[in-house]
């Protein structure tokens, strides 16, 4: 492919005449891959135009809160945005809201113009894709009712803050970690909340048994109602036939009343532009080490892309995408190396958050694969840490309420090192101090 | 305003002015100062915020929860005496805080 595209004539590269030749980075996405690719590469030194543009009418801000903080009123919408006004001018990026990117005509040696809904046009030299993704809909009767909703940004989640205040009873579908961290924080909130999850369990495979029976059992002892291996059949009206849900009926007959309905089913990645450019696609864009699509010229970055497993020692050839502000952040950073010709390739140890209710749970490494779990429970501080083992090295932990935990595993992984699992059973030992150099 | 005086591992000094009510990190972050990470938008998750307060700083500022003491254990760079993490530490009206960012916070 590479060497095709090199034996072109020159000619075979032509611009329409209004586009100018050079015109810099086009970043489509301005969320946090997209923030963190404009901020790398000014640190980089790279001195190139920069265009840092997305759909939301919003100034880049960071999802996590949606969910959490943002939801419950605990924090002002000013402090999820990621930089000041200032900041964007004095780097010389320029931010474009507001404009959704339909089609992009691209040419051999990767510039090429994008055209946004509104018919504006940007062009381009080179080209990163931080579109992330978009959440899955659950196409059943009743899903276009007033208060069937969705939380994927920011728009979401003010649509669900203006329906809290009349509303009494919620029903949350996937038990996922946006389904409980939304599902805590309504609870919190004083809402009569009921989570229904398809599986047989909580959070799907992101964790491990031991850790989706403790959300469990901590979730329904803090008054959650969890209903596992129950999905939804459809969302109905008051018998008046209004515009907006009333309740929820599940595939048993059981109805259950319900002002907002908040599915949190997962997401899709927004490959659109990337198929339209005839880029490798498969379960996100598929990029190399160095956030490469198959075209060796456009990046793709963060929920969007299906990459090489970063974690070292990985087996040769496992790809996986990611949805995580960690690896959105890394991910970028290494893109923007790609972009100002140093290539480092993407390695590292993953690690993700999730807040619900009073538990703390901070995830290091990635657990698929393990051989082996250590426990290790304090009832009484209420601390909880599952240590994932595959043939006797440590690869993953999940702590709940556990810091400690969490940051000597993490630490551990980073540097290669090992925590011997016959060592670390007993709660009261330190990680830290039976972390050992191989 | 509330002003916070960043000093890099090198000595490099950036004073930023920040607004009643916001942490010390977000006022680094929205301003770009480089020594600040904060992956994890200050809830307290990552300990990439990490930040050593001027001795006589310290007694200015809310005293440490639990939580955040355990998370200083797992600082890139060791903690010392005057080590907190800045996703705590509010600005309230005439704060002027001097800190100092460690070498790397990964
Ligand atoms: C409610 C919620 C809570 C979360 N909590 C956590 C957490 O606790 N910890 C954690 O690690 N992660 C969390 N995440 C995940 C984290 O926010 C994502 O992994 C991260 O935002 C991914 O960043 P991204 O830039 O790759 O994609 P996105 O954040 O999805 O951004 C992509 C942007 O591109 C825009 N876009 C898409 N297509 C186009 C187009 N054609 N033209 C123009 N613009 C376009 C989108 O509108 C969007 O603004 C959470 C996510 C949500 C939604
Ligand atoms: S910003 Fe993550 S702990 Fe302070």
């Amino acid at each position: 492919m590479g060497t095709q595209a090199a034996e072109q004539p020159a000619s075979a590269t032509t611009h329409p005449a209004s586009v100018p030749a050079h015109t810099g980075l086009l970043i489509i996405g301005a969320s946090q891959s997209g923030v963190q690719l404009a901020v790398s590469l000014r640190a980089l030194g790279f001195d190139e135009h920069i265009t840092l543009l997305g759909d939301e009418d919003h100034r880049p801000y960071q999802r996590p809160a949606l969910s959490k903080e943002f939801l419950q009123g605990t924090v002002e919408s000013e402090s999820l945005i990621f930089r000041s006004n200032d900041y964007w001018a004095e780097h010389n990026v320029e931010l474009v809201k507001g404009e959704y990117i339909v089609r992009i005509d691209k040419d051999a040696d990767g510039s090429g113009v994008a055209h946004a809904s509104s018919g504006r046009e940007f062009p381009f030299k080179r080209l990163a894709l931080t579109v992330g993704a978009r959440a899955r809909k659950l196409d059943i009767d009743g899903g276009d009712l007033d208060g069937v909703l969705y939380l994927r940004n920011a728009d979401d989640a003010l649509a669900l803050k203006a329906r809290v205040g009349d509303a009494t009873d919620v029903v949350v579908i996937g038990g996922g970690f946006i389904g409980l961290e939304a599902a805590s924080s309504l609870q919190k909130m004083g809402k009569n909340v009921t989570v229904l999850e398809f599986g047989p369990r909580l959070v799907g495979r992101a964790v491990g048994e031991e850790t989706a029976e403790y959300f469990l059992q901590a979730h329904r002892s803090r008054g959650l109602d969890i209903r596992l291996n129950t999905s939804a059949a459809r969302f109905t009206s008051n018998a008046d036939g209004g515009a907006s849900v009333a309740a929820v009926e599940l595939q048993d007959g059981t109805v259950l009343p319900a002002q907002i309905v908040l599915i949190g089913i997962g997401v899709i990645p927004n490959t659109q532009l990337a198929e339209q450019l005839g880029l490798a696609v498969d379960n996100g864009v598929v990029v190399d080490r160095f956030a490469l699509a198959s075209d060796g010229s456009t990046v793709a970055v963060g929920d969007v892309a299906n990459m090489p497993n970063p974690v070292p020692g990985s087996e040769p050839g496992e790809r996986i995408r990611l949805e995580s502000v960690n690896n959105a952040i890394e991910h970028a950073k290494v893109a923007a190396y790609s972009l100002t010709g140093r290539h480092e390739e993407y390695a590292g140890i993953p690690w993700f958050w999730s807040n619900q209710a009073d538990l703390k749970l901070q995830i290091a490494g990635l657990c698929n694969g393990f051989d082996a779990t250590v426990l290790r429970r304090d009832e009484e501080r209420g601390k909880f840490s599952v240590l994932y083992y595959r043939q006797g090295r440590i690869i993953a932990a999940d702590c709940v309420n556990a810091p400690l935990d969490f940051m000597a595993v993490k630490n551990a992984l980073a540097k290669g090192r090992n925590i011997p699992a016959d060592a670390a059973a007993d709660p009261a030992t330190q990680l830290k101090t039976i972390t050992t150099d191989s | 305003m509330p002003t916070v005086h960043f000093t890099d591992a090198e000595g490099a000094v950036r004073d930023v002015e920040g607004n009643v009510g916001d942490s010390v990190m977000e006022t680094a972050v929205r301003n770009g100062v480089p020594g600040i990470v904060a992956e994890c938008g200050g809830s307290l998750s990552c300990a990439t915020c990490h930040v050593f307060v001027r001795e006589d700083c310290v007694s200015q500022l809310p005293p440490m929860e639990d939580m955040e003491d355990e998370m200083l254990y797992g600082t890139a760079v060791d903690r010392e005496d005057n080590s907190r993490l800045s996703c705590q530490l509010r600005l309230a009206d005439g704060t002027e805080l001097f800190v100092t960012t460690p070498e790397t916070q990964v």
